[in-house]
Order: C-alpha cells, then sequence, then structure tokens
C-alpha cells in the first residue's frame, strides 16, 4: 500500500503536475509559434499605423516642433511665446513682452523656413492666419521695438484675441480641439467650448446621417436578401446553384462598374426613365430624378451590399431541418405563427451576422455616394477623405475616424447585450 | 513605430531598385497625361536617354504627403494644383527648386522675366494655364449663353447645371454670376457678407445642380443630356468638341484661370534627373508643343507666338487657349494665398450647404 499522501511521479522521479504544466506549456508555446506570423502581421500593418493614425487626433506638434524632412533633425519652435503662455493666464491682454516673444519666434521661424507649417497649424482652427504668420516671418529680421505696434502695422489682425487663444491652445502638442471640431465645438476668446456658427456646423449632422443612412440600407438589405436566401436555401441543388451564381455575380463585379451601372439606368436621361416616356407612362418633361439625390445612393449602396446579407443568410438556412416546422403545422399552428415561433428564431444568428456586416461595410462607403448621392451624397467618410487627401488636416481626420470607431464599437457592445455575439452565425 | 517604417522603405526600396537612368512622373491622366507624354517624356527620352514612368492620380498632390511623411517616396516629379504647391511647399514636403537652371527664352529673355508672373516659386515650375470655365450643349440650350449670369438664369435657359463638388472657383463663379467684375471678386469673399451673397447666388439654382468630381465628367454629363450647361476644366471640353465632334460650346466669361506647376516631392528617389526634366519640359519649345495636344496655355510668354496647330493637323490652337487675348474680357486669376487660407473654412461651410 503505497503511502497516499506522498504526490505522483513520473517515472524519472518528476512530480506529475510538474511534468504536466510543463507539457502544456509546450504545446502552449508550439501553437503560439503557429499564430506567430498572423499576429505580427496585423500588428505591423493593421494595429501599427491605425494607433499611430489616432494618436494624431490628440497630437499635432506644428505649433511646439519643426522636425526638418531631409535631416530628420527637431527643432522646439515658437519658445518664447510658449514660455509667456505659461507664465500668463488664459484670457491675458498680450502686452508688448508677448509681441516680442512673438516677434524672436518668428525670426527663428524664418531661418527654418516654418512660418507656413506653424500658420497651417493656426488655420486649422482659425482661417486666414497662415498668410499672416508667412507674411509676417518675411519681415521679422526687420522688426523694431515697440514690438506690438510694429506687428500691428504688418496686419492688425495680430491683436484678435480669438488667434491668441488658438496660439495658446496650439501651444501644446497634446490637444483636443480636432475633437471638439469633429463634433461641431470650437474655443471663444476666452477658452470655454461654444457651438460654431450654424453655417458651418456639418460634422454632427453628418454622423446622424450616415447613422440613419446605414440603418435604412441594412434594413432594406434583410428585407430584399431574406426571401432570396430562403429560395436558395429550400430550392433543389441544380436550381439553386444558378440563383446562386445571379447572387455571386454582381458580388464580383467591380464596385465602381456597378455604380456607374446605376448611373446609367437612373439617369434623368438614363434607361429607366426613357422607356417609361417611350411607354407613355412618364411626361417627357416630368422625367423621374431617381440619381444624385439620397434615393441614387439608398437603391445603389443597398445593391452593392445585398450579397454580404443574402451569403450568411443562406448559410445559416440551409442546414434548418424542414421537419420542425412540418411538426408545428401538425400540432395545429397557423403558417404564420410557425414561421414566427420555429423557423425565424433558427435564422437570428444569420441575421445578425449579415447585418452586422452591412452596418459596417455601409457607415464606411464613400465612393458611391459621392458617386451617385448629389448634394447629399456626402457621409461622414466623404470628409474624412476629403481632409486626409485635400485639406491635408490629418488630425481632423483622424478625430472624425476616431468618433466613427467608438461609436461602432458602442453599437457592436449593443449588440452583444441585445443578440449576443456568440449566437452570431456565418455558417 | 520609426523603426517599423524605415524597415519597410528599406524593403520598398530594395524591391524598387534605384535606377539611377529613370524618372517617374505622376499627373492626372486621360488627355492631359497624354500632352505631356508627347510634348515631354518623349523628346526628354530621346535627347538624355533617361527613361520615363508615368503615373496617373485623381490628384497627384494626394500621395505627396503621404509618401514624404513615411520617408518612402517613389515619385520623382508631380504635378499639381498652384495652392496644394504653395501649401506642401510651406509644409516642408517638397524640394526646392533652382530656379536659375530654367533656360532662357530663344531671344534671351532670363527665365524669371519669360515666366508668367507667379509662374515660379520656391518650390515649383508652372508648366501651363488652364481655366474653369462654363460650357454647353447647343443641342440641348435654346439661345446663346453669354455671360456668368446665364448660367444661373434658369429661367431663360432652363435645364440643370453641372457644378464641380468643391468650393473652389464655385462662390468665384457664383458672385460673378450675381454681377460682381471679375476685379472685385476675392475683395468681397474676404467677407462674411460676400461669402453670403454667393451661397444665396447657389441657393437659386440648388434644386438644378448636378455635381461633379472628376475632370472626365462633365464633357459625360453634357453628353448625355442630363445637364444642359456644365463647369469644366477648359481642356476637357476642348477634347471633346475638337477631338470627337460634340457640340460644345465654351463661354469664357468669367473663367477662373489657375497654374498646375511641376514639383519634386522631399527625398525624392531621383532629384537630379528630375530637375532636368523640369528644366527641359518648361522650355519655350516644349511648352509650346504641349499645346498642339489639349488647349491650356504655355506658362512662358515666348511659347504664345509657337503655338500651332491641333495634333488633327487643322485647328489652330491660339484661339481656343484661355490666355487668348478674346477669352480675357472677364477672367479671374485664381488667388492661390486666398485659398492657401481659407480653403479649409469655406469647404466646411460648402460642405454644411450641401448637407441641408
Amino acid at each position: 500500500m503505497a503511502d497516499t499522501t506522498a504526490p505522483l511521479t513520473t517515472a524519472d522521479g518528476k512530480p506529475l503536475k510538474a511534468a504536466l504544466a510543463s507539457a502544456q506549456a509546450k504545446a502552449r508555446r508550439r501553437a503560439f509559434f503557429l499564430v506567430l506570423p498572423l499576429l505580427a502581421f496585423v500588428l505591423l500593418t493593421f494595429v501599427a499605423p491605425i494607433t499611430q493614425m489616432l494618436h494624431r487626433s490628440v497630437h499635432n506638434p506644428g505649433f511646439t516642433t519643426h522636425k526638418d524632412i531631409g535631416s530628420g533633425v527637431e527643432t522646439p519652435i515658437m519658445v518664447n511665446l510658449r514660455a509667456w503662455f505659461d507664465e500668463n493666464p488664459a484670457g491675458t491682454e498680450p502686452d508688448e513682452a508677448a509681441y516680442e516673444a512673438l516677434a524672436q519666434d518668428l525670426v527663428l521661424l524664418r531661418e527654418l523656413k516654418a512660418p507656413g507649417n506653424v500658420g497651417t497649424r493656426i488655420n486649422y482652427e482659425r482661417a486666414g492666419s497662415r498668410s499672416m504668420f508667412t507674411k509676417a516671418a518675411r519681415s521679422a529680421a526687420k522688426l523694431e521695438p515697440p514690438y506690438k505696434e510694429a506687428i500691428l502695422d504688418l496686419d492688425e489682425d495680430w491683436a484678435d484675441p480669438e488667434l491668441w487663444q488658438v496660439m495658446r491652445g496650439a501651444s501644446s502638442a497634446y490637444t483636443v480641439n480636432f475633437y471638439l471640431a469633429a463634433l461641431d465645438l470650437a474655443r471663444d476668446a476666452d477658452g470655454s467650448v461654444v457651438s460654431v456658427d450654424e453655417n458651418r456646423q456639418v460634422y454632427v449632422k453628418l454622423f446622424t446621417r450616415t447613422l440613419l443612412l446605414s440603418l435604412l440600407i441594412t434594413f432594406l438589405c434583410f428585407l430584399l436578401a431574406y426571401p432570396i436566401a430562403h429560395l436558395l436555401a429550400t430550392l433543389p441543388l441544380r436550381h439553386s446553384n444558378l440563383l446562386m451564381i445571379f447572387v455571386l455575380l454582381p458580388f464580383w463585379t467591380s464596385l465602381l462598374v456597378r455604380t456607374t451601372s446605376w448611373i446609367v439606368l437612373l439617369q434623368s436621361q438614363g434607361v429607366v426613365n426613357d422607356s417609361l416616356v417611350a411607354t407613355g407612362l412618364l411626361d417627357d418633361d416630368n422625367r423621374i430624378q431617381m440619381i444624385y439625390n439620397q434615393t441614387g445612393t439608398i437603391i445603389a449602396m443597398t445593391h452593392i451590399l445585398l450579397p454580404f446579407m443574402v451569403l450568411p443568410l443562406y448559410s445559416v438556412m440551409r442546414p434548418i431541418n424542414p421537419s420542425y416546422v412540418r411538426a408545428a403545422r401538425s400540432l395545429g399552428a397557423t403558417s404564420w405563427t410557425a414561421f414566427r415561433r420555429i423557423y425565424f428564431p433558427q435564422t437570428v444568428p444569420g441575421i445578425g451576422a449579415g447585418a452586422l456586416l452591412v452596418f459596417i461595410l455601409a457607415v464606411g462607403y464613400y465612393i458611391t455616394p459621392a458617386l451617385v448621392g448629389g448634394a447629399d451624397g456626402q457621409l461622414i467618410s466623404n470628409l474624412i477623405a476629403f481632409h486626409m487627401t485635400k485639406s491635408l488636416n490629418w488630425s481632423l481626420a483622424a478625430a472624425l475616424a476616431a468618433i466613427l470607431l467608438g461609436g461602432i464599437l458602442v453599437l457592436y457592445w449593443l449588440y452583444d447585450r441585445l443578440v449576443g455575439i456568440d449566437n452570431l452565425k456565418l455558417g | 513605430m520609426k523603426k517599423t517604417l524605415v524597415l519597410t522603405t528599406a524593403l520598398t526600396s530594395l524591391a524598387y531598385g534605384a535606377s539611377a537612368q529613370e524618372v517617374t512622373v505622376m499627373s492626372w491622366g486621360g488627355a492631359y497625361t497624354k500632352s505631356q507624354v508627347e510634348a515631354y517624356h518623349k523628346p526628354f527620352t530621346a535627347e538624355t536617354g533617361i527613361s520615363i514612368n508615368s503615373v496617373d492620380a485623381d490628384n497627384p498632390a494626394t500621395p505627396i504627403k503621404a509618401q514624404v511623411e513615411a520617408g518612402n517616396v517613389t515619385v520623382d516629379v508631380a504635378d499639381v494644383e498652384f495652392s496644394d504647391a504653395v501649401r506642401l511647399c510651406d509644409e516642408g514636403l517638397l524640394e526646392e527648386i533652382d530656379l536659375s537652371m530654367l533656360p532662357a527664352a530663344p531671344d534671351g529673355t532670363p527665365a524669371a522675366d519669360d515666366f508668367i508672373e507667379g509662374a515660379l516659386q520656391d518650390c515649383a515650375v508652372a508648366n501651363i494655364v488652364w481655366s474653369t470655365v462654363y460650357a454647353y450643349n447647343t443641342a440641348n440650350v435654346e439661345g446663346t449663353p453669354m455671360t456668368m449670369a446665364d448660367f444661373f438664369d434658369t429661367e431663360k435657359f432652363p435645364g440643370k447645371r453641372g457644378l464641380r463638388k468643391s468650393a473652389k472657383a464655385t462662390l468665384e463663379m457664383a458672385l460673378m454670376g450675381d454681377g460682381v467684375p471679375a476685379g472685385e471678386v476675392y475683395d468681397l469673399l474676404e467677407t462674411d457678407e460676400g461669402v453670403d451673397r454667393a451661397f444665396a447666388k447657389l441657393d437659386e439654382i440648388k434644386g438644378d445642380i448636378v455635381w461633379w468630381e472628376a475632370g472626365a465628367q462633365p464633357p459625360q454629363l453634357l453628353a448625355d443630356g442630363e445637364v444642359v450647361m456644365s463647369t469644366a476644366y477648359n481642356g476637357r471640353i476642348f477634347n471633346a468638341a475638337v477631338g470627337e465632334g460634340q457640340p460644345f460650346e465654351i463661354v469664357w466669361d468669367g473663367q477662373i484661370l489657375d497654374f498646375d506647376l511641376f514639383v519634386v516631392p522631399k527625398g525624392a528617389p531621383n532629384k537630379d534627373e528630375a530637375m532636368k526634366f523640369i528644366a527641359f519640359s518648361t522650355d519655350t519649345q516644349r511648352l509650346a508643343d504641349q499645346a498642339s495636344w489639349i488647349s491650356y496655355g504655355p506658362a512662358r510668354k515666348s511659347s504664345g507666338a509657337l503655338v500651332g496647330l491641333y495634333s488633327d493637323g487643322k485647328t489652330e490652337m491660339a484661339p481656343h487657349m484661355p490666355t487668348a487675348a478674346d477669352n480675357l474680357g472677364n477672367a479671374l486669376v485664381n488667388n492661390f494665398e486666398f485659398w492657401v487660407d481659407r480653403d479649409a473654412e469655406l469647404n466646411e461651410r460648402f460642405n454644411a450647404w450641401l448637407a441641408n
């Protein structure tokens, strides 16, 4: 009879627990090495750039550091003015010392060829500032005391309290001002947060519009895809394969081709209108405007995103056993009740997967709305693209993108609470 | 992060294999790139043996910032609009260009005096003058639109209008359509009242506007009959009308002149060859040659006299140039300083106006 208190050991005397642990650790390590390439790839090409981009939304050193692109040398700039800001609280009337600091900093800017950069940074928040910096820097070396008068002689806008507030805000590289701008807010002369002028408010409206339009398109896709997917899942294979081709063919066609086809079909001199006029259903003067407006956006996007709803629904409906519905019918359920209580609940995971796919894709669409949406074809992604490529205000683009990303994550969390993410089935 | 950028850059530059005898030139595509290939690229390769790799973008200014900041520059020369050239230069993303290397005119006038005022910048050399005009399809318009006011008059000339979906050029045209003479447009746009007035004018025809974004769209919209009039880049209308026989007429009243300029992104792999290419392409003869492929005006005064026939061999180019004397009656020169300053603000307001 062995002593029961002695720990179990392997043949070579190692405790069994430790041996098991080391064996499992080895297996875990091997598994980790298997996913390591993917992990490295995702980190390098996906997580790192996105993090860097999001970092830009709160960090913009345009007013604090000048980096020479050729040599990579970083020089602190606007040092004197930043020192003045540190000594004087917000709302202080800029005095002679402030203007002197500004003049000294402008001289350095001129040497570094950086006035345009600094001006651009201020221009993000106060239009018209960029040329004030470039002009003032050109004559900075010639400025004589008293500096206040000399600088105001160049341009009386230098006395604008709003400009000083913007410079104060920009004097720290980390700022939330880009998030304020992305929510149609700004800081007034004493630094408190206020709404921007009514005729410049655009972002909140576009966030709302993007959200509502994406929800509508998701719902329309669901309405259209549900019967198609059901038909595909219940027909015998040789018929359903043919129908499947009809679903996949547009799916494989280029996005631009599909978008342009809708233009050809729907425009007022297009196929649909021409046929209606030819058959006498429409008067030539009353052609229907179906494109270059919200209608066009909804039609084209619903069509483009439809396969993303059909495929998950189909793969969930395919394995559903028809005998459940038959059993319900034989127990006296009407066809509507059998559908509502037996069939439909089994397809919910597919609806969830399809809706999530369509919705998240729709929120990020901007090429299609830009081409077919006319004046209403502005979604929030169009403005992100605009700030990335045209206005070059990457910090604002990053702030808008971060808000969009945050909104999607909140919706995802809600979805998880309501439906449960483990109910999601793609097949 | 920096390290990974350096690493990927090193890898890509290995992949590209820096051959010293090549220049990558990025331009706008379509008929415009074709004109540059014929007038600049082919003769340059013939003369120097340096081959040219021509690539296109919707707007070549767009990739420059990303490429330079990532330290992965693949473009040596880019053809960009004026305000972009100034802004990119300000942000330190462009190489400075030594203007003394530009050849003098045949009569000995130094380049600095031969180029049109404003065509030479610290980091950019202009090659063409193009303009935003409005054109109409004669098949769909009864009568003859003559002025910018006619473009905004949907009672006299019923039908839809095409406009570029951006504040630039649109606001100026709205003011000119409201009767403001070209010379006063920018002074007025500096004020809030002026901007309000421009948007009020646009409001009058808002329901009749079809917005376009790419230069190839207006000729298409006009040909389809989707719009009866549209603003457009003048060269595109010329090519559709003369090259393809479309019934389009340009109205030069209120045209807005702008430069396109050659720039060299900071850290371009073949900087020396790029500079050589710019000096070669912007000499008097090359600029005149380009005009026989597309109706954009040369940026040198001395090229004007050498502009000959269109590539069809029978159309005189001179009268189709935006810079022709007859077309300059009420022309506006795009104020780049104004747009570099106010582009973001006015586009924000423009986007808000569109969304309402």
